[in-house]
């Protein structure tokens, strides 16, 4: 029996039990209450029994109710218009993986416009439809990388709805405030207390909200606990830091630098070295100018590297590691971290008041340019110097910048990273312009979307070029993938010159043309997909 | 049939899919890509051409209007109903965004929808002429009388097997396992009572769940006993009764009940399936009427039945009801407009009420398992494991049936909830409460759980 109540008038409650053990011993062995044994037993019992069963059912009684949840909170935000939540509904109900893998027809990727979807409700400000919660919160916890945004949009009705359902705990976790009690930031009270008292994760969570707020009082907090801290959570709570870094946490970070464990250590000086003016950046560009130089004696002015001799305990103090990895020779190890570690500001003195540019376009005595180069790559993202990147980048059409250089294609992604959206694109255009678009993916990951007009234009010229030269479309279907996403609908027009199946070159793949054809139009519906979800997003003005 | 059709929602369309994959494979051509020469006529019919793997695109066309039901038709060699063009073209159409305008149909639509009303009206006109045709009544009654005398045979020989059963004990028989379920269950097929059988079978599948299961047993065994009883004696039985008996029994019935005409909301539709067929059952209710009807319509197994409507509308149409008292069951008969939106609800009422109407309904049938109900004013609640619907204004509550409790619609429940009282249509038994549809507490159609 479920709860529902049995009758209440019933005198056959114990018959009940006793016609249920009577039936399981078997009437053979215990005769039923009220008739005699015999061949007949079986039938009474039965009998008794369908009195019973549907005078049990006719009279069942609501159970108690059980405590009801408290209502969940208000989403003052406007409702979504109707054809957009409609077309949520369609986004959720794609499951990646269902279609199967193979050629990717015509029919654009619904599941991956989700992310974008998410951006511009949330950017617009609406309301969660409550009944498409559920599919939101399965859809974010398949992909953490809809998480943040998925979240935002579904509200604080879904994160009443997750405590419910041990699948979607994550939404607790990984939303700040999500957790029942995290303190808003002005309780200053409140946020001590869960300091001291917070699991891990929620004061991860609470250092990252305040940091990103109020860095001072995040790194006062963390210094009060940091002694009893055990190491794995020292590390975690110093990259907080990252957010928020500024000259004021020098004295905090040099005190870390003296810490027992290596990572943390090795944490702290990294982020040191990223403030140019501290005394750790100062004391890492004295050992590292003195390892490079410019050597007048030849015809043509060029860098000579000498190499530290040794790695002493004042460089392992500063978060040098002393013990190089298997197959790198000790003393470019060590130099390696010596200049990424120097501020890129103190090169310029150095080197004969030179700037960026003339400094990377100095030749470099023995074999060193590569290693030199490469430091000061990761020395520009790490201290995030526009300049350096621009020189250490060069022109995007130079024969070496498609090949592999002295700086890889990963480094110049993140180089990019440092330089504002509209010269990124411009640097991106240039490139695929120039080497197409083979090596293009991870550079156009970098870019804003939806890609500014110059990238958009070169990697539809690109794509053009690639069919007419009759390779298969889906050598390209990364960047295929990345053009559906991230091309500004409006370049859609343009595009519809490319949708008809050419006829085929002599030297063409065979059967090209057609599959060209289907990944175009596979990004034209995408692109105009896309406009849609955007109108839809916005409501007529009455 | 001359009225413009409202747009459908994606839900509504998605509701059409006869698996899950097809559902996702209609969702991914619900876009205008490969899709040309769309349009759709006043009169409820879309049709376009889908660029498909071939050299010639898939010509497909839905007729939505159709007194009959929605129908489709395409080129494509999928064998599923409706296949992912079709659901695909009502997506693009149920967007609304242009992507479909109105036109002349094309020739060959234009055929196929001429081809389709013209068989319709002649198997209507074949129904009301054709069914005194062939051997007479006379013959009609002869078979019917060696059927119902195999029946009784296979009631006779269910009595001795469930007394040799009791004899022994049940604890005894759950030894013998399975089989012994599924055989009896093939003789009550060979003596043509297929309800026997089924009961049988659920007899079956129910020994070896659940720490109730004795009781469970006991109590599936002496309704089958009842059952068996109620047909040997059906002569003694008052006439709405014997009916009921008969059509549990499995005879065929057919729907002669008088024709209701009434603006139905569909207040829900369900698949369930087992190995051999697909059982579709979609709740009504009469707006005018206040009536609730249940259409149960068949699939092979792995296809999904042809009859679908959409959850949320209420459509014109007659209805007719089975024999048989108490019971809700009816037959769609003509259709007079595709669904409309309507605001109206059925009006809800208490878990207490609610119960007390499942315990009447069991006096014109004591085999029903749950009756219809509409509820106002609950809330759902966890309680334990499970959940509960719980009334907002008194200390009583409905549990959810464990079925209910696992499926993805509870969810879509507690979120529209949010904690505050909700409308839910459901299904109350003996074994609890399934909700099948819920309307928010604010202007807005029913959402479907199920």
């Amino acid at each position: 029996m479920s709860r529902t109540t049995t009758a209440v008038d019933a005198p056959l409650p114990d018959s009940w039990e006793e016609l249920v053990t009577t039936a399981l011993l078997g009437t053979d062995r215990r005769t039923p209450a009220g008739s005699a044994p015999g061949p007949d037993a079986p039938s009474a019992l039965l009998d008794a029994a369908a009195v019973a069963t549907v005078r049990r059912r006719a009279g069942l009684r609501p159970a108690p109710a059980a405590e009801r949840p408290r209502p969940a909170p208000e989403d003052p935000r406007p409702p979504l218009p109707s054809a957009a939540a409609r077309r949520l509904t369609m986004l959720l109900a794609d499951r990646p993986g269902a279609a199967g893998g193979g050629r990717r027809g015509a029919a654009p990727d619904l599941i991956e416009l989700l992310p974008q979807w998410l951006a511009a409700a949330n950017a617009r400000g609406f309301a969660a439809p409550p009944a498409a919660l559920p599919a939101l919160l399965d859809a974010a916890r398949g992909r953490t990388d809809l998480r943040p945004a998925a979240l935002r949009f579904a509200g604080p009705r879904a994160l009443w709805l997750a405590r419910f359902n041990p699948d979607w705990r994550f939404a607790l976790r990984s939303t700040p405030g999500g957790g029942t009690s995290v303190p808003r930031l002005h309780d200053t009270e409140g946020i001590r207390r869960f300091w001291q008292e917070g699991l891990f994760a929620e004061r991860v969570a609470l250092l990252t909200a305040l940091r990103s707020r109020k860095p001072a009082t995040a790194r006062e907090l963390l210094a009060e606990s940091w002694a009893t801290e055990r190491a794995e959570d020292r590390l975690m709570f110093l990259d907080s830091l990252r957010t928020g870094l500024g000259p004021d946490d020098e004295p905090f970070l040099e005190q870390a630098l003296a810490d027992r464990s290596r990572n943390v250590r090795a944490t702290a000086a990294e982020l040191l070295s990223a403030l140019p003016g501290s005394a750790l950046a100062e004391r890492m560009a004295v050992r590292a100018g003195s390892c490079v130089a410019v050597d007048h004696t030849r015809d043509t002015p060029t860098i000579a590297v000498e190499a530290p001799h040794e790695c002493d305990a004042g460089m392992e103090r500063d978060g040098v590691v002393a013990r190089a990895p298997a197959g790198r020779g000790e003393r470019s190890w060590w130099l390696g971290q010596l200049v990424e570690a120097a501020p890129l500001g103190s090169w310029s003195r150095r080197l004969g008041g030179r700037t960026p540019r003339e400094i990377v376009a100095l030749p470099v005595a023995d074999d060193w340019q590569g290693e030199l180069h490469a430091a000061w790559c990761r020395a520009a993202v790490r201290q995030r110097d526009a300049a350096w990147s621009r020189a250490l980048l060069g022109e995007p059409s130079a024969p070496e910048a498609g090949g592999p250089g002295a700086v890889s294609l990963a480094e110049r992604a993140k180089l990019l990273g440092t330089l504002g959206a509209a010269e990124r694109a411009e640097w991106v255009a240039g490139f695929i312009e120039t080497h197409g678009l083979s090596e293009a993916f991870q550079l156009l990951g970098v870019c804003a979307v939806p890609w500014a007009a110059p990238v958009g234009r070169a990697v539809v010229d690109a794509l053009d070029i690639a069919r007419d030269a009759g390779s298969y479309p889906w050598s390209f279907s990364g960047v295929m993938g990345l053009a559906e996403r991230c091309l500004d609908p409006s370049e859609a027009g343009r595009l519809d010159a490319l949708l008809a199946i050419p006829d085929e070159p002599e030297n063409a793949s065979p059967g090209a043309g057609g599959y060209w054809s289907e990944a175009f139009q596979r990004l034209v519906t995408t692109l105009h997909l896309r406009a849609t979800i955007l109108t839809e997003l916005t409501p007529p003005t009455p | 049939m001359t009225q413009q059709g409202v747009r459908w929602t994606a839900d509504q369309v998605l509701a059409l899919a006869p698996d899950p994959a097809s559902r996702t494979a209609g969702s991914r051509l619900g876009a205008a890509g490969p899709w040309s020469g769309t349009g759709s006529s006043g009169e409820g019919t879309v049709w376009g051409l889908c660029e498909g793997g071939g050299s010639t695109p898939y010509r497909t066309v839905v007729d939505i209007a159709d007194a009959s039901g929605p129908a489709c038709h395409c080129s494509c060699p999928s064998r599923k109903f409706p296949c992912k063009h079709a659901l695909g073209l009502l997506l693009l159409w149920s967007g609304g965004d242009g992507a479909v305008p109105r036109g002349e149909a094309p020739e060959w639509a234009e055929q196929w929808i001429a081809g389709r009303r013209t068989r319709t009206e002649e198997k209507r006109t074949a129904g009301t002429s054709g069914s005194s045709g062939s051997a007479g009544p006379e013959a009609a009654r002869r078979r019917a009388e060696r059927r119902a005398e195999r029946v009784t045979a296979g009631a006779v020989e269910l009595e001795q097997r469930l007394a040799d059963l009791l004899r022994g004990g049940l604890a005894a028989a759950e030894q013998s396992g399975y089989g012994l379920w599924e055989e009896t269950a093939a003789r009550m097929v060979d003596a043509q009572a297929p309800g026997l059988a089924a009961r049988v079978r659920e007899l079956g599948a129910l020994a070896g769940t659940g720490p109730d299961r004795p009781v469970r047993l006991l109590e599936e065994c002496a309704l089958l006993h009842l059952l068996g009883r109620g047909w040997l004696r059906r002569e003694r039985l008052p006439e709405g009764l014997a009916a009921t008996v008969r059509s549990r029994v499995g005879l065929p019935a057919s729907a002669d009940g008088p024709a209701i005409r009434d603006r139905w909301l569909v207040l829900a539709q369900y698949d369930t399936a087992d190995s051999r067929l697909t059982t579709r059952r979609i709740w009504l209710y009469g707006t005018d009427s206040g009536r609730t009807a249940l259409l149960l319509s068949y699939g092979a197994a792995g296809r999904a039945p042809e009859l679908s409507l959409p959850v949320g509308p209420a459509l014109d149409a007659e209805l007719s009801a089975y024999p048989g008292a108490g019971q809700p069951r009816m037959a769609l008969g003509e259709r007079f407009a595709p669904p409309t939106p309507t605001d109206v609800r059925p009006p809800g009422t208490t878990t207490a009420r609610a119960v007390a109407r499942y315990g009447e309904a069991l006096r014109d049938d004591p085999w029903l398992d749950s009756v219809p109900v509409t509820l106002d004013r609950v809330i759902p609640a966890p309680d334990g494991d499970g959940w509960q619907l719980a009334d907002a204004d008194e200390d009583a509550a409905l549990p959810l049936t464990p079925a209910a409790r696992s499926r993805p619609g509870l969810w879509r429940l507690v979120a529209l909830s949010g904690g505050a009282p909700v409308r839910v249509f459901g299904e109350c038994g003996h074994q609890g409460f399934t909700p099948l549809a819920v309307w928010p507490e604010g202007p807005g159609e029913a959402v479907p759980l199920c």
